[in-house]
């Protein structure tokens, strides 16, 4: 009993010397934060979540009071943030329109089947390695929810073996995107606009065999589109999502029915 | 002990005893930092320093008050809680004075707290004070120090290969961190060409 209170009290004694001293250098020898940093510091939302392409909001804050960085990258923010940070670090103020999260999939179980049984680790990633998954489509949503996992606000959750955003509680920091290994997540602004919901690159004929939804190429879409927003890359339809203004022509001539109409 | 055999001390932990070519402490940073010349002699002056000092604390501790009160199975562990103390205000002390070294660093600094080369010096040191008794503080300075050079030597060699790799035309599937780990296990080979070097060059 002894020698352990003998042990503890030392290693304690040890500690608070060190914390002493390591208090007495922080107030010694400290560096003061750049006042401006730390107003726009205060200004974020401290979410550190690396929307903005920088190590964490403090990383951002520095950059943006040396001048090196757009006011509106940061996504959780919103506008709110991009006006008072431009008013601040006195440059234009620069829209930052409200962004969230799209699948860009709908082979949910009723859509497609299985081509194989997989007893493997529960995980995209580590079901993506072997053979691409085991969905009858190779670009489809593998539905272990990897996005779910990697998302800090429980904005996503797989319905139906489709993983599924709630653009209300997504704050668009792009994790789940970077997590997805079909990459049929990317961030897209809210406001009113089309989008596809599939990626499959295979041929129409291909595709249809695959998955009783996917896209096919038929280029209707693109035919209807008055505003030029719709082209057919890799044999399925694509959105602009900028030129879009969702008039809804798309979505009332796709045969498949897969394209939707978000933010409104 | 005299000076020639401090000599020996501190070469023999520059080339025949080299932490990280030799005994591979300290990969992490080894690995991180050594892409720029610049980067890597900051570091290992930082990891030199922290070295240097750590012994310089710890051996007294360990010998004056562990090993009287019977202690000694908590080296580990008090040794830590000083590394980690001493890497803070190394932190501190670089923000203030040297902001652009601090910078390069990055995370690599605070990573030095759990750098095994730092805990490996200071404990290898007392194993070595228990073998031979004349082994005493001031060799064991000197050991640290020679450590640290070694980190220092293994840094800017390996700096100089990986500036000599950016120009090579490096197979798709071994660019990136796989090259390298090629590269430091072969100088790590070449530096098996130190052993005996300094028993011989003394004697």
């Amino acid at each position: 009993m002894n020698s352990i209170l003998t042990a503890v009290i030392l290693v304690a004694v040890i500690a608070f010397i060190v914390g002493l001293v390591l208090a007495a250098a922080s107030v010694l020898i400290d560096v003061p934060m750049d006042e401006k940093t730390q107003a726009i510091l205060d200004l974020l939302p401290g979410a550190n979540c690396g929307a903005c392409g920088y190590s964490g909001c403090s990383g951002y804050a520095a950059a943006l009071s040396k001048g090196e960085a757009h006011p509106g990258l940061c996504s959780p923010g919103g506008q709110m943030a991009a006006d008072a940070i431009s008013e601040l670090v006195g440059v234009e103020s620069v829209k930052n329109l409200p962004k969230a999260s799209v699948v860009h999939c709908s082979g949910s179980d009723c859509n497609t089947s299985k081509k194989t049984l997989y007893q493997g680790v529960n995980s995209c990633m580590a079901a993506n390695q072997l053979f691409g998954g085991m969905g009858e489509c190779p670009y489809g949503c593998i539905g272990f929810g990897d996005c779910v996992a990697s998302c800090e606000y429980g904005a996503i959750n797989v319905d139906n073996g489709v993983a599924d955003i709630n653009p209300d509680l997504c704050r668009a920091c792009g994790k789940c995107a970077d997590v997805c290994p079909k990459h049929l997540i990317r961030v897209e602004p809210v406001s009113p606009h089309a989008v596809v919901k599939c990626s499959n690159c295979d041929k129409g004929v291909y595709t249809r065999e695959s998955c009783k939804v996917g896209c096919l190429g038929c280029m209707k879409c693109v035919k209807v589109c008055p505003l030029g927003a719709i082209k057919i890359e890799n044999f399925h339809a694509v959105i602009d999502s900028e030129k879009c203004n969702g008039c809804r022509k798309c979505v009332e001539v796709c045969t498949q029915q897969i394209i939707q109409l978000i933010g409104t | 002990m005299s000076l020639t055999q401090l000599i020996g001390i501190f070469l023999a932990a520059i080339l025949t005893e080299n932490y990280v070519l030799c005994k591979f402490f300290g990969i992490c940073p080894f690995l991180g930092v050594s892409k720029k010349l610049d980067t890597a002699l900051g570091m290992s002056a930082a990891v030199t320093f922290v070295m240097v000092l750590a012994t310089a604390v710890t051996w007294p501790i360990y010998t004056y008050i562990l090993v009287p009160k019977e202690l000694d199975y908590l080296q580990t562990l008090v040794f830590i809680l000083v590394i980690a103390g001493l890497v803070q205000l190394v932190e501190i002390v670089l923000k203030r004075f040297i902001p652009s070294l601090y910078h390069a660093l990055g995370i690599y600094l605070p990573l030095i707290t759990t750098n095994c080369a730092v805990l490996g010096v200071t404990m290898l040191v007392l194993d070595k004070g228990a073998e031979n008794p004349s082994f005493g503080y001031i060799a064991s300075l000197v050991n640290a120090l020679g450590a640290g050079i070694g980190f220092l030597v293994a840094m800017v060699m390996f700096a100089g290969v990986r500036e000599k790799l950016e120009s090579c035309d490096i197979p798709e599937s071994l660019k990136g961190l796989p090259i390298t780990l090629v590269s430091a296990s072969l100088v790590a080979c070449s530096f098996l060409g130190f052993n005996g070097i300094v028993d011989r060059l003394l004697n």
